[in-house]
């Protein structure tokens, strides 16, 4: 049962061949035994989760249900859930219960989907290893010694392990994109302003965008076009339908462009990993799609303008944690300055604070035009040469990551070689469009993602794409050894 | 690019962070090398570009009437709060 899919769990409950609440039951028992080993969720809600499944029944048994009632999946714990913990993996926010919902919870749950619980992450989503958690680092079930990427990590591991069908994350840089790449998932992060951000404990409101990591392209679709659409709670939020992202799966990719950016196969890219991903492009290419070289002469400046962009940006988002309202506040403040340094300096992490500390600097008088200014003019000049690729392309495709997941611990004391791993990613969220990452093969045991990155608003081509290439490859299908 | 441990303690102070003296290496040593890294960007011609103000083109921040939406629920937010009297969130005495 754990092998299904979301839509082959809910043709199930459809046909009666098992109901909610047994599904359920079996997540549920798979976590209890083996998230230990992998730490993937934070909180399993298993009452609240029984309980909705079994409303899901009756609705079923009522004939009012949808195409996700019943489905059970994870939460990234990013997203706020009323009543229920939500600590955004960190120490600052370990007492915190929500006293409300996320939209995409909102809507997941009137779409009658049953919440697991919720996954770990990077702290503050601030981590492309989820090794910066306050909950101890997420285990990759391809290899136990190995990180499952970030910041979704927790929902990557949850997924790839199948104690969960499929999960929410969030993608500032890469945070869904990577950790799918590294776990052998289908993940997806939409256009900005796509998905509500409203309840989505910010980290860069200019940057961060909801999604899904799901066993395929068909789930992405389901789940994706649940949780998008206009919310007048989030002011970013667009204001345009959310077309049926299953109805164009299998539309044929006959003379579809696709663009091979050609900044995305330079040093650093690990030559097994370029091998598959080129397999993959003859793949398009027996599809009938039409391959092009295209060259973003900016894009090699995306990381060195996120990492001025997101600090900046989460400098001020987390400023709102003093020790006042909400969150850990310290013992014994002994004056209003000691209550806020305190409160902070002991709750959040030591990468939170890094980030926290480069965005004051870059912002602070005297820097902000040398540093932030400067920044959000490159990256301009990203987002126009996105732009000059897709008056030629439908769609640009390169790596995800430019490594296979590699070993806990091995980059925690150098940010900066931390910080290279979304140098394939950032660009995307810089420009604020749609990207996913599909898996494209392995090297070693250890999976291989293939990014597609598509113009403002292309989710259902993305997704179109995805599924092609997926009814031509069974990468996707591949469990880990101990979780089939 | 460098950074002494008076600025490191300076920007601390900017941001409301207070830093241990075991935290002190780590940033002296990491700060000053994201800083040097993002410099790269000073490279980059940008004379004639205005700086980017939203990821969509055209899009500008919408407005909305100003109308109460929200119901009164402080009991229920006040729960998440470490110190709480009388409905009024409680924080050291500021004015002697």
């Amino acid at each position: 049962m754990h092998t299904l899919t979301l839509a082959g769990i809910s043709a199930g409950i459809k046909a009666r061949r098992f109901s909610s609440v047994e599904v359920t039951q079996h997540f549920l028992g798979r976590i209890e035994r083996l998230n230990p080993a992998l730490n993937a969720f934070i909180t399993v809600t298993a009452d609240q989760a029984l309980a909705q499944a079994a409303a899901a029944d009756q609705a079923v048994a009522a004939g009012k249900g949808g195409p996700l009632t019943g489905v059970p999946i994870a939460h990234k714990d990013i997203f706020c859930t009323d009543g229920v913990l939500t600590t955004c993996a960190s120490k600052m926010l370990s007492n915190f219960v929500s006293p409300y919902d996320a939209t995409v919870v909102r809507k997941l749950k009137e779409a009658g989907v049953v919440m697991l619980g919720k996954t770990n992450m990077d702290e503050f989503a601030m981590g492309s290893s989820n090794e910066t958690s306050w909950y101890g680092p997420v285990k990759n079930p391809w290899d136990l010694s190995r990180v499952p990427g970030g910041s979704s990590g927790g929902s990557a591991a949850a997924v790839a392990a199948r104690i969960a069908p499929a999960a929410t994350g969030t993608d500032t840089g890469g945070s869904i994109r990577q950790p799918a790449a590294l776990t052998a998932l289908t993940g997806i992060k939409p256009t900005y302003g796509r998905v509500s951000r409203y309840g989505m404990i910010a980290y860069a409101s200019s940057l961060d965008q909801g999604g899904v990591l799901t066993l395929n392209a068909e789930d992405a679709a389901l789940l994706l076009g649940a949780m998008s659409g206009f919310d007048e709670r989030d002011s970013t939020s667009v204001d345009l339908a959310v077309p049926d992202y299953t109805a164009t799966l299998n539309q044929p990719l006959k003379g579809v462009k696709v663009g091979i950016l050609k900044e995305f196969f330079g040093k650093g890219l690990e030559a097994t990993t370029e091998s598959l991903v080129r397999d993959a492009l003859e793949v398009y290419e027996r599809l009938g799609a039409t391959l092009v070289e295209v060259s973003l002469p900016n894009l090699p400046l995306s990381v060195p303008t996120y990492y001025v962009v997101a600090p900046a940006e989460c400098s001020s988002n987390l400023s709102r944690f003093d020790g006042v309202r909400f969150g850990y506040s310290c013992a014994e403040p002994k004056d209003l300055l000691d209550l806020y340094t305190r409160s902070r300096g002991e709750g959040f992490g030591a990468e939170v604070k890094r980030r926290i500390m480069t965005g004051t600097y870059v912002l602070s008088a005297g820097y902000y035009d040398a540093y932030y200014i400067k920044a959000q003019k490159v990256r301009q000049l990203i987002s126009d040469d996105f732009k000059r690729a897709f008056a030629q392309v439908d769609l640009l495709v390169g790596p995800t990551a430019p490594t296979t997941a590699f070993e806990l611990g091995a980059k925690v004391d150098d940010p900066i070689t931390m910080y290279l791993n979304d140098i394939y990613t950032i660009g995307a969220n810089l420009a604020g469009l749609p990207a996913m990452s599909i898996p494209c093969g392995f090297v070693e045991g250890l999976p291989v993602g293939l990014q597609l990155i598509g113009p403002h608003f292309a989710e259902a081509k993305l997704l179109n794409a995805a599924h092609q290439y997926q009814q031509q490859t069974e990468w996707h299908t591949r469990i880990p050894a101990g979780y089939a | 690019m460098s950074l002494t441990r008076d600025d490191v303690l300076d920007i601390a102070r900017l941001a409301r962070l207070a830093i241990t003296p075991a935290e002190m290496p780590g940033l002296s040593d990491s700060l000053p090398k994201i800083l040097t890294f993002v410099e790269q960007l000073s490279a980059a011609q940008t004379a004639d570009v205005e700086p980017m103000a939203h990821p969509l083109d055209g899009q500008s921040q919408r407005l909305r009437s100003d109308t109460v939406s929200e119901t009164d629920a402080h009991e229920l937010y006040q729960q998440n709060a470490a110190r709480v009297e009388a409905s009024l969130y409680l924080v050291p005495k500021v004015i002697e």
